[in-house]
């Protein structure tokens, strides 16, 4: 077989998805249908698209703070702050523009402080993203002064609920942003130096890499992506609910990550398997509501096919399909066995 | 408080006439130890004994198999062979908890106790006296005061044990350990992060338990504390016992040749030929440079086309030496100028700008990205220098990688593979190779033989003298003297984190390195400013 290696590299995921819309199929025999109507398109596959939206956002920054071996538990509280921010600014008669600009600053400035914790005081990143997931929904109710702050500013709302050549404009916003945060640190060396950092971070800082302007980088990027997230949830309901905008959403976004193949160890990481990820779980998400099983299953059935994933793609499976796969193949490729052995034990 | 004080002489019967018995009455034997980790030999069959009321010093470089033999004797690591005795039984401790009933105690450079208990309940943690089935805190606070007492402590013991400097933490863990194990007790680099009145203190302590029988295995690198303190002294090098010997009448100029293991007299495979440095131009030098109980105040001048030697026991100040030039910590006091312009470090960042390279000791920690490529460890100081918006091309990667592979003769399969696949030595070529990348004028290599194979250890030798020889400014450090003597042109001694000599081009032998160790280490120990011929051959020749 030989597909390029990007491909290669998310294969599971996409055979993962696939295998969830054919159930989804099986269940629901109109799940493939896609209808054009008032100037855009209806239908299962996009409203999975659509759904997981503020998911994929937020996988984005998750993958890339993942990979530096940390991670952001206060994406879903900058969410909320986001919202409030855009609401609060939209409806004291600031411009779109300024509004969504000012929006953006605040979820780098959220992002900024992350990354300081992180990368001057040596605070464990789950602590100091930690600090900004509780403190978080307290700043965005302050904000918004205990109540949902509702808004009709058309711009706003044509972020989350909004359509282009018939797609959904937030699906053209993660689509877009997964593309050009890819492109950005691919086509530099970011995303060599964010592995570096992720795998070794001391002998990255002697390799002479700017470990801590890396590091508040990409907790920024993290936060950017949360606040994009936030303005699209808050423009989905025309309205900032400080108490519910993003909630668990950083969980979701996590698990996105790692169900798109990325190890919570940092290091290697793919932006495409993260995004499929959010859809994987988008399209579980959606299934359970097709088949129509009480609201009480739900997540527990979501639990079960996560868990399955996860096993398949666990080190130990990996190994043992490695290992199943090389038997019955002839001399060339007797040094595949001998390596997975060796893999185990360096780690 | 030393052991020749008649006050506190050995217990009758167990010396006689300044010799160890040998036999029965051993407190602890072990023999024939040997362990392997990975198809690597840790230690080799080594024998080792321990008699009531004795300090017995273990002491080695780096990686001598000191810690494999301690974790071994407390259950904390499987013995792959020998056998072990406590007071004439065999014995096998499956883990820690195991070896602390039958009697090992042991206590860790960094305390292995938890600040956030009190004092009491440290001392009485898993074995705390019960009242009706719960825990009898009067009891164990007041049983607690008299152990410390016996220590001469007198402390809250309900205060919690982060209240109290590590010297106090650190008798609280031998009074746990005497407590708990009363047999034998080892000490594991203890003093390393106390100051002098603290040692002593220590020192008398552990006079006390020698009266009272307890066998005492004491691991450091400070050779003055080996002869104030210990009886006999084993030397561990590479995995082997190299000797044990009663400290009464054992030269210090032989304890250094034991651990570096070379014999005084053996003659120099052959010697990096003289060069007149005075023609060279300065790449960087360092004035006065010094950090708070890292490293002395030294100068050094480094000039094109010259390797510096670094030599000195463990803990001698080589490394922090190293740390500084490199900016990997910042120094107190001091000044670097290079091409004759101060500049600082706060940084290695800086210090690569300015064309410094440095491999450092610990290859796994701090060098190799381990899951990265071969072709990505190699590029990764040049592509941080030229930052993360300029990227090398594919092909110009593979390029470099390639050719590095060609000329250092790394074996890989292919450039792709990531690096925690291959060996120690190839390891450390493409360390070598992700710094010749950046063609760097200075360039630090730490130990750069250390834990690699024979073929790869005579490349590296030869390849040093190459990058002299096209003009690079070389700093080597080293516990093997032989490399030294092979390429350095000049040789830097080191002791008790000073600066203490330098041998010049034509002095250069395994053997005058070894006096000038021993010799510093002499003038050293007394704790007294340690001037003197040392001192003044360290003038450097800036004049």
């Amino acid at each position: 077989m030989t597909l390029p290696t990007t491909i290669r590299r998310v294969l599971p995921q996409l055979v993962a998805l696939f295998v969830i819309l054919a159930l989804n199929t099986a269940i629901a025999p109109g799940f493939l249908d896609i209808a054009f109507a008032n100037g855009r398109f209806y239908g299962s596959l996009i409203d999975i698209l659509n759904r997981g939206a503020p998911v994929a956002l937020l996988a984005v920054g998750m993958t890339l703070v993942i990979a530096t071996k940390g991670i952001d538990l206060s994406v879903g509280a900058v969410m909320a702050i986001a919202g409030a921010v855009a609401a609060a600014l939209i409806t004291s008669d600031h411009s779109l523009a300024a509004t969504i600009l000012a929006t953006l600053g605040v979820g780098i400035v959220c992002g900024l402080w992350n990354g300081a914790l992180v990368a001057f005081l040596g605070i464990q990143p789950i602590i100091a993203t930690l600090i900004l997931m509780v403190a978080g929904r307290g700043i965005a109710q302050l904000i918004t002064e205990g109540v949902i702050l509702t808004f009709n500013d058309p711009g706003l709302v044509f972020v989350g609920t909004g359509a282009v050549f018939g797609i959904p404009f937030p699906v053209i916003l993660w689509v877009a942003i997964g593309i050009a945060a890819s492109v950005l640190f691919r086509t530099t060396a970011l995303g060599l130096l964010v592995e570096a950092i992720g795998i070794n971070r001391r002998a990255s800082s002697l390799a002479g890499i700017g470990t801590s302007a890396l590091l508040l980088a990409v907790y920024a990027a993290s936060g950017l992506c949360a606040a994009v997230a936030g303005i699209v949830a808050a423009g989905d309901i025309r309205g900032a609910d400080a108490n519910n905008a993003g909630l668990w959403l950083e969980l979701d976004a996590i698990l996105a990550v790692v169900v798109g193949g990325n190890s919570l160890m940092g290091g290697r990481f793919s932006i495409a398997g993260s995004l499929i990820g959010a859809m994987i779980i988008q399209s579980v998400n959606t299934g359970i509501l097709l088949a129509g099983f009480p609201p009480e299953f739900n997540l527990v059935i979501k639990a079960a096919i996560i868990v399955v994933i996860l096993v398949v793609q666990s080190p130990a499976s990996q190994t043992l399909f490695a290992f199943m796969k090389s038997r019955p193949r002839s001399e060339e490729d007797a040094a595949a066995p001998v390596r997975e052995p060796e893999k185990e034990a360096a780690r | 408080m030393r052991a020749e004080d008649g006050s506190l002489a050995p217990a009758a019967g167990r010396f006689v006439s300044g010799r160890v018995m040998i036999g029965s009455e051993m407190l602890l034997r072990a023999e024939g130890i040997s362990k392997q980790f990975l198809g690597v030999t840790a230690l080799s069959n080594v024998d080792f004994d321990l008699a009531a009321g004795e300090v017995h010093a273990l002491v080695g470089e780096n990686g001598a198999g000191k810690s494999t033999l301690i974790k071994i004797l407390t259950g904390a690591y499987r013995r792959d062979g020998g056998r072990i005795v406590l007071a004439g039984k065999p014995i096998d401790p499956s883990d820690v908890m195991d070896a602390q009933e039958l009697g090992i105690g042991t206590v860790y450079q960094e305390v292995n106790l938890l600040p956030n208990l009190t004092v009491a309940e440290n001392l009485f943690l898993g074995r705390e006296p019960k009242r009706f089935g719960l825990t009898n805190r009067s009891e164990a606070n007041r049983r607690s005061r008299e152990i410390l007492g016996q220590y001469g402590l007198d402390i809250d013991v309900t205060s919690l044990l982060a209240t109290y400097s590590v010297a106090v933490r650190q008798i609280v863990a031998i009074a746990r350990a005497v407590d708990l194990s009363g047999k034998v007790l080892i000490l594991d680099e203890p003093t390393a992060s106390l100051d002098a009145a603290e040692v002593s203190r220590l020192f008398s302590i552990l006079d006390g338990l020698k009266q009272r029988g307890l066998g005492i295995v004491f691991i450091t690198h400070f050779f003055d504390q080996v002869y104030r303190i210990a009886d006999r002294v084993t030397i561990l090098r590479n995995g082997h016992k190299v000797a044990t010997r009663p400290i009464e009448g054992l030269k210090r100029i032989e304890l250094v040749s034991l651990m570096l293991g070379r014999e005084l007299q053996e003659q120099e495979a052959h010697v990096a030929e003289p060069v007149d440095r005075s023609q060279k131009p300065v790449v960087a030098s360092f004035k006065a440079l010094s950090k708070n109980g890292q490293i002395a105040p030294f100068d050094l001048e480094m000039r094109a086309g010259e390797v510096v030697g670094v030599a000195g026991l463990l803990g001698s100040g080589r490394t922090e030496t190293a740390e500084l030039m490199f900016g990997i910590h910042q120094p107190d006091h001091g000044t670097i100028e290079v091409d004759g312009k101060p500049v600082t470090f706060a940084s290695p960042r800086d210090a690569i700008a300015h064309g410094f390279g440095f491999c450092p000791e610990d290859r796994k920690l701090d060098g190799i990205v381990e899951d990265l490529s071969v072709r990505e460890n190699i590029v990764l100081a040049l592509q941080a220098r030229r930052g993360w918006a300029k990227p090398l091309p594919r092909k110009e990667q593979e390029a470099i990688a390639d050719r590095y592979i060609e000329a250092l003769d790394i074996r890989t399969s292919d450039r792709e593979k990531p690096i925690k696949f291959l060996s120690g030595g190839n390891q450390q070529k493409v360390i070598l190779a992700r710094w010749l990348a950046t063609d760097p004028r200075l360039l630090i290599l730490d130990e750069p033989t250390r834990g690699i194979d024979v073929g790869a250890h005579a490349e590296i030798i030869r390849l040093i003298g190459e990058l002299r020889q096209r003009g690079m400014s070389l700093l080597v450090i080293s516990s093997e003297l032989e490399e030294i003597v092979a390429y350095a042109t000049r040789v830097r001694v080191l002791a008790d984190r000073r600066h203490t000599g330098e041998l010049p081009a034509g002095e250069i032998s395994a053997d005058a390195i070894m006096r000038a160790i021993a010799s510093a280490e002499d003038e050293t120990s007394g704790g007294g400013a340690g001037e003197g011929r040392a001192a003044e051959i360290l003038r450097e020749g800036t004049a």
